[in-house]
């Protein structure tokens, strides 16, 4: 059977997915600077978004987002670690604001400046520990070119509805690759409604005073309501006090808001064969090689079951219990020092966990299929 | 109280701190100006200064140490309504850390007025010397007096673009001279120079405001310039990127009934990539699946230039190529970057220029002269030569990707074509 019978087939990038489904979502803005490997965004950014600015340097770039964020703007922007890491407190400020923005973070080999042209998935542990206070930053992680498109559109879902930043994990190999793909497989994207506070409401409008962990937003912009945005431990009015207690309500909040609304945004493939004790977990550009790997094996008989993990932050708890319903978990990312089930397990792996990891270079299926035989 | 834009007389900074006086002139300004609270947006820096937040019946935005001019460009960017008046307070520590963002909003001319509370130190962390310190002026870091001048902040923003800087002691009443800049359409800055009672007076005891700032050698006064205010040129939209990207049909057969992994490889400016690119849409007129990575040294103009390509009847989940099935060399560039690949084939096709000499491998070598029509079509020439030896897709079918692109007359078909009917 070849796939490229019926649709509509043309040679893509992750990249153009990723755009394109954003803007439909309801992103207007992109604030680029150039780097690599997401230059391509940046290029289809220029084109695509309503609002287009070249930033300075990577802490302008998060600071006119949030600025965008507060007049009621979604503003994405795309980068990798150097400048990500320059981003951080400015992506903190806007988590602390609550301001909606996404992040497209393309993976590279590190540490620093590293190899710019080649992928890797090495920044996973900075992802869970980026916010001071250890509260969770949302990071979702595309594992092919359906995800570029979908998770791009939920991402900015995410980012207003629970009003904070999110990162878009991906890699250079997945938005730097052209694929052929068939066109009519992408589904719809309904372009998000915000809802704003209702301005004839004639209480006193507290801009920092939650429903369901999450406060009403209202942009800079209208004359009916006193807004403050505030970066510094704050009470439900938006005003600067040291820790009392209903600032620390407030710092709490942010936490919570984000791992208990967390299920709402859960998302991970489970392909799972019943008589399985083997599992294969992979995300990001191993979850292709990873497919590849389980395909092969089953096609040799053998029972096994895989997990790609979508939502990368808060960690799902779903994930530890599937991990922890097989003999044997095999964890694949290219990192040599196995990120993701630091995440999951901490420093003690349970009995039957094995890792593959690699440096510098994609993790190939027939590194999978060998671990799992052995 | 007959002030609108605060709710308390008693502002929160250390007796006759100048903070106090730069606030209620702001304020003033506004009134004179008939703004209502609600059409001004506040920005505030960290520093003393920022703590006026809760005082004020603005709206209010408190951000980060040195980042104020940044984000209070993002809002002006934001901001659709003109009558809003946008106002960051910044100090002379939050300037020396935001520099560039001043700069920026300077040479953007972004909307806006930057009020500099300049009082020549640090307050807020302990009277340290910040780049706005004037030389000789004693702080908690330089108790001998500042070795180096202080930056010129007016100059600075004036040369980036500003089109209204102005510098003023904050001594009396200056609401006239804000009220000036807060009218300004554009970026506007404002350098207040004022003292630190609790560092600046007691580490520099006897010294007078007026004298400190004559001593710094950066004049008083009012610079414009004129200039249109900020406004976002787009350019060309797109407002679907899928649209623009070329649909290929599935007019034309493909034998191949497994899975091929190719490299094609030769120097920066020989057409490795457009090649590349024909090949993989005349696999998907094909009817084939493709996935194709260029790589090259960052210098695009010089060295290498590979592509790999994958070729599959079926989706290809895994893209990467360790060793592949046929590798096609054009140059010795090429065949450098690509020498371990080949020397670990032990099987599949080497398709190589005949000018270079054959590495090791356990595949079959086919060499041909890809330059016979020219060095710069040698990838092209290559791609008709790979179609003819491996039967994966036609000529014809990269005639048509060729044909459909425009690019018929920008290539020597007929030469290829000539060429080629030679290779037996
Ligand atoms: S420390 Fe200095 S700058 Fe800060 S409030 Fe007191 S006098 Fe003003």
């Amino acid at each position: 059977m070849q796939e490229n019978k019926k649709g509509r087939h043309a040679l893509l990038d992750g990249s153009r997915l990723i755009i394109e489904s954003m803007a439909r979502a309801g992103a207007d803005a992109f604030i680029g600077y150039p780097i690599t490997p997401a230059n391509l965004l940046y290029q289809y950014g220029l084109q695509r978004m309503p609002l287009m600015l070249a930033a300075p340097d990577e802490i302008t770039t998060v600071q006119w987002m949030s600025g965008l964020a507060a007049t009621g703007k979604i503003a994405v922007t795309a980068t990798s670690f150097p400048g990500y890491a320059l981003m951080i407190e400015s992506i903190n400020m806007a988590f602390m604001m609550e301001l909606p923005m996404v992040i497209v973070l393309v993976q590279r080999l590190g540490p620093a400046t590293g190899t710019a042209t080649s992928g890797a998935q090495g920044d996973l542990s900075l992802l869970k520990g980026n916010i001071s206070g250890g509260h969770p930053l949302p990071v979702l992680c595309t594992s092919n070119m359906e995800d570029c498109w979908t998770l791009s559109a939920k991402a900015v879902e995410l980012a207003v509805k629970l009003r904070t930043p999110v990162v878009l994990l991906t890699s250079k190999e997945e938005v730097m690759t052209t694929k052929s793909f068939n066109m009519d497989l992408l589904p719809e994207i309904t372009p998000l409604e915000r809802k704003y506070y209702d301005l004839e409401c004639d209480g006193n409008y507290k801009p920092y005073k939650a429903t369901n962990f999450v406060p009403d937003f209202l942009p800079l912009g209208q004359n009916k309501h006193q807004i403050r945005f505030n970066a510094s431990t704050h009470n439900e009015k938006g005003i600067l006090q040291h820790a009392d207690e209903e600032s620390m309500a407030n710092t709490r909040r942010l936490e919570e808001k984000i791992r208990k609304r967390a299920y709402e945004y859960t998302w991970y493939d489970l392909d799972e064969d019943e008589q399985a004790k083997k599992l294969v977990v992979a995300f990001g550009i191993t979850a292709a090689a990873a497919r590849h790997a389980v395909n092969q094996l089953r096609e040799e008989g053998r029972h096994i079951s895989l997990l790609i993990p979508k939502t990368l932050i808060p960690v799902p708890e779903v994930y530890l219990e599937i991990m922890e319903s097989y003999d044997e978990v095999i964890v694949a990312e290219e990192n040599i020092n196995n990120q993701f089930s630091d995440l999951i397990y901490g420093l003690k792996k349970p009995v039957g966990h094995r890792f593959v990891g690699s440096l510098g270079k994609m993790i190939t299926p027939q590194q999978i299929r060998e671990e799992v035989r052995k | 109280m007959n002030n609108l834009f605060l709710n308390t007389e008693i502002l929160p900074y250390c007796k006759g701190c100048g903070h106090d006086l730069i606030a209620k002139n702001t304020t003033k300004a506004l009134g004179k100006l008939n703004y209502e609270p609600l059409d001004i947006i506040v920005v505030t820096d960290i520093g003393c200064h920022g703590i006026i937040d809760k005082a004020l019946n603005t709206h209010t935005v408190h951000g980060l140490h040195g980042r104020s001019a940044a984000l209070a460009s993002g809002i002006s960017f934001g901001t659709d309504n003109p009558d809003k008046k946008i106002i960051v307070f910044i100090g002379d520590g939050g300037a020396t850390i935001g520099l560039q963002h001043i700069m920026e909003a300077s040479r953007l001319n972004v909307n806006m007025t930057l009020v500099v509370h300049n009082n020549y130190l640090y307050g807020m962390t302990g009277g340290q010397t910040s780049g706005l310190t004037p030389v000789g002026f004693h702080t908690t870091t330089s108790h001998e007096g500042n070795q180096f001048s202080g930056y010129d902040i007016c100059a600075l923003a004036r040369t980036a673009g500003a089109p209204y800087v102005s510098r003023i002691t904050g001594i009396g009443d200056i609401s006239d001279q804000l009220a000036v800049a807060f009218s300004n359409k554009g970026f506007s800055l404002v350098e207040i120079l004022e003292i630190c009672p609790s560092y600046g007076v007691k580490l520099n005891p006897k010294r007078k405001l007026q004298e400190i700032a004559a001593s710094s050698g950066k004049p008083l006064g009012e610079w414009t310039q004129h200039r249109e205010p900020f406004e976002k040129h787009q350019g060309k939209k797109t407002d679907d990127l899928l649209g623009e990207v070329r649909e290929i049909k599935k007019v034309f057969q493909s034998y191949l009934k497994t899975t091929v992994s190719l490299v094609i490889s030769g120097s920066a400016g020989e057409g490795v990539q457009l090649a590349a690119g024909l090949i993989s849409k005349a696999c998907v007129s094909s009817g084939l699946c493709v996935t194709q990575k260029g790589s090259y040294p960052v210098t695009v103009g010089v060295g290498f230039s590979t592509s790999e390509i994958n070729i599959s009847t079926q989706p290809i989940d895994f893209h990467g190529i360790n060793v592949p099935d046929m590798a096609i060399i054009t140059s010795e560039d090429g065949l450098a970057h690509n020498r371990k690949r080949i020397e670990s084939m032990t099987n599949g096709k080497l398709m190589i220029d005949s000018s270079l000499e054959v590495p090791k491998t356990g595949a079959d070598v086919i060499q041909h002269d890809f330059r016979t029509v020219g060095a710069r079509n040698a990838a092209i020439f290559a791609v008709f030569f790979f179609a003819l030896k491996t039967g994966i897709i036609s000529s014809e079918a990269i005639l048509k990707v060729i044909e459909e692109e425009g690019k018929t007359d920008k290539l020597p078909l007929p030469k290829i074509k000539e060429a080629l009917a030679k290779v037996k």
